[in-house]
């Protein structure tokens, strides 16, 4: 059940709805009353990417496919560009990546709404032999009017190091999910993300990691701010088999609400069947600090700017633990622009 | 300068300021001292704006310009700073990169070119260095984990690099060791001149043996109850505020 067998079947019961318990606050079914037809082949002028590399694939409306290979020992940097093109269709597209033993990729994947409204699911495969390292950093600039659904299925192998940060400004309704196969043995995972809502957009950020050995480390930070009727979504579940001794895992959600019409729900959730584990997580939900807001405002900072100031200060730390150091800068001018700040 | 005209304040229904009348010329310094409580930070807040107080009655103006009328950023355009009894922490956000955010806001809401960042970093040393902060400190999250003498050192500094036309001291003195205390009152010296005036509220006459007032007042219960030279602050400090409790009923 997905939008992608919804888009193949032409069956909307195959759509996720409320009524599944993870897709609770992500209802497909509710919102999509009908299909649209299906993206064509666009020959039209796709720009440049938000993201500067040797390397460039890309995929537009789900056409082809990406399969991408690094042999043992390579290293790459590689834009991935995942771009809905045409208005009012929908489509599906698949991108397998194989990483060799011991190879380094720098992921830089965009998802780029050039139309408006469309549906689209990418779904990826992403699979780390030994002692592979892999930085994926993902920015969805979809349209606001889009739906949009970015799947991810991710193997670690023993000493593997897979690090990601998500860059959302969300759709009409958008998710972004990441599922880790995780299977201890030194192998160390990190899971980042960041949401800026405004308008009616919604994002929903979910991750699942499954420890299965002993030794494995994950650390995870997602930060979010919603404004206007936007809605922030984060599902984090940590599972730790039987088993799966010594396992670190730490789980951050930290989220600002910037209006009363808007919304954030959050489950973070472990599910701990091991012994000997070190495992938190933290869940805060707040507003800005308004006494800090009128200090900023005497010194003449005006009100808009003294919030976009702090709410840019309060991801910061998410964009920091970017290791690309130009995907860290594409980050900030991201954060700084989205929150109307581009001119400082 | 600074003329504030019977002003009356209120906080969530509690009346606090009740008829507030004083005149600060420009090139003077003028204290204010009183008991806890009588309203001296509520007098700073009304002033710059912070909300929550409202006024019911009377009026506050700098040169001429009414202040009640304008947002708090503004007024700090204008020229009106307010160094806090309790400075506020900015996680995040470097102290350099705040005053620079202010600097370059204010600068645009009068109309004027932004500060090069060679300039400002050039001015920020030379301040840093003159009220001995430790430029590394700067590059840090706004006061955050600062002790209390840093957080009001730190104040001095954003004065010095903002240089308002009005000055008011929410107790600058408590939490200053007594080198500090030397080194942030020649911070503030070196800004008197004849078109600043300031408002410097402290609760001890060693401030103002530094910082030598023109006028001395006591706020006590929403009130200015006196009014004297710099002789006061000591008569006040050998007496109390006892016989003033009785004017403020
Ligand atoms: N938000 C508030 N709600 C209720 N009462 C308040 C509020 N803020 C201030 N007050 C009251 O207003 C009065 C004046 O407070 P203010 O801070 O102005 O005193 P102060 O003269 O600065 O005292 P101190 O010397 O202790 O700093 C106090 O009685 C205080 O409790
Ligand atoms: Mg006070």
């Amino acid at each position: 059940m997905s939008l992608a067998s919804a888009l193949k079947t032409g069956d909307l019961t195959e759509l996720p709805s409320r009524r599944d318990e993870d897709w609770r606050w992500t209802d497909l079914r509710g919102l999509i009353r009908t299909l649209p037809p299906l993206s064509p082949k666009f020959e039209g002028d796709i720009g440049v990417g938000p993201f500067a590399a040797d390397e460039t694939l890309t995929l537009v409306n789900g056409q082809g496919a990406i399969d991408l290979t690094l042999a043992a020992g390579e290293t790459r940097v590689i834009s991935m560009r995942l771009i809905s093109a045409t208005a009012a269709t929908a489509h599906a597209g698949r991108v397998r990546i194989t990483v060799g033993e011991g190879a380094r990729l720098t992921l830089l994947e965009s998802h780029e709404g050039l139309g408006e409204g469309y549906l689209s699911e990418i779904a990826l495969d992403i699979h780390l032999a030994s002692d592979a390292v892999v930085e994926r950093i993902v920015l969805a600039s979809d349209a606001p009017e889009a739906v949009s659904v970015v799947d991810a299925e991710v193997a670690l192998s023993a000493g593997a190091r897979f690090a990601q940060t998500l860059l959302t400004s969300g759709a009409r309704r958008q998710r972004i999910e990441t599922r880790v196969a995780h299977p201890g043995a030194h192998a160390d995972l990190r899971l980042d993300g960041i949401y800026l809502l405004d308008g009616q957009r919604h994002a929903d950020l979910t991750t699942q990691v499954t420890h299965a050995g002993v030794d494995g480390t994950t650390s995870q930070l997602t930060k979010g701010m919603v404004a206007d009727q936007a809605r922030g979504v984060f599902q984090g579940r940590i599972i730790v088999q039987p088993g799966a001794d010594q396992t670190d895992a730490r789980m951050g959600h930290h989220a600002l609400i910037l209006s009363d019409k808007a919304e954030v729900d959050a489950k973070p959730e472990l599910l701990i069947f091991a012994d000997d584990v070190s495992c938190a997580h933290g869940n805060t939900i707040g507003a800005l600090d308004e006494q800090a807001i009128f200090y900023a405002r005497q010194r003449g900072i005006p009100e808009m700017e003294a919030r976009a100031m702090l709410t840019e200060a309060f991801v910061g730390e998410v964009v920091e633990r970017i290791e690309h150091e130009p995907a860290r800068e594409v980050a900030r001018a991201w954060v700084a622009q989205r929150l109307g700040r581009s001119n400082i | 300068m600074l003329n504030i005209q019977n002003l009356h304040a209120r906080v969530e229904d509690k009346a606090i300021l009740k008829g507030v009348t004083l005149d600060v010329p420009a090139g003077e310094v003028h204290a204010i001292m009183g008991p806890n409580g009588a309203g001296k930070s509520t007098l700073s807040y009304v002033l710059t704006g912070r909300g929550g107080y409202e006024v019911t009655e009377g009026a506050a103006s700098l040169n001429g310009e009414d202040l009640l009328a304008l947002e708090p950023n503004e007024r700090a355009a204008k020229g009106l700073f307010l160094s806090f009894q309790y400075p506020l922490e900015i996680p995040g956000v470097p102290a350099l990169t705040f005053i620079r955010t202010a600097l370059n806001a204010q600068r645009r809401a009068r109309g004027e070119d932004e500060i090069a960042a060679p300039a400002f970093l050039k001015l920020a040393k030379e301040k840093a260095a003159s009220l001995k902060i430790d430029f590394e400190m700067l590059k840090r999250g706004l006061n955050v984990g600062f002790s209390g003498g840093e957080k009001k050192r730190m104040e001095i500094f954003q004065m010095a690099m903002l240089s308002p036309k009005f000055l008011i001291l929410d107790e600058t003195d408590s939490g200053l060791d007594i080198d500090a205390l030397k080194i942030v009152s020649e911070g503030v010296n070196a800004l008197r001149s004849p078109e600043r005036g300031m408002l410097v509220i402290t609760h001890y006459q060693r401030l103002l043996d530094y910082i030598k007032p023109d006028r001395v007042h006591v706020l006590a219960a929403g009130r200015i109850v006196a009014s004297g030279g710099p002789e006061l602050a000591l008569q006040l400090e050998a007496e109390g505020y006892d016989k003033y409790a009785s004017a403020a009923a």
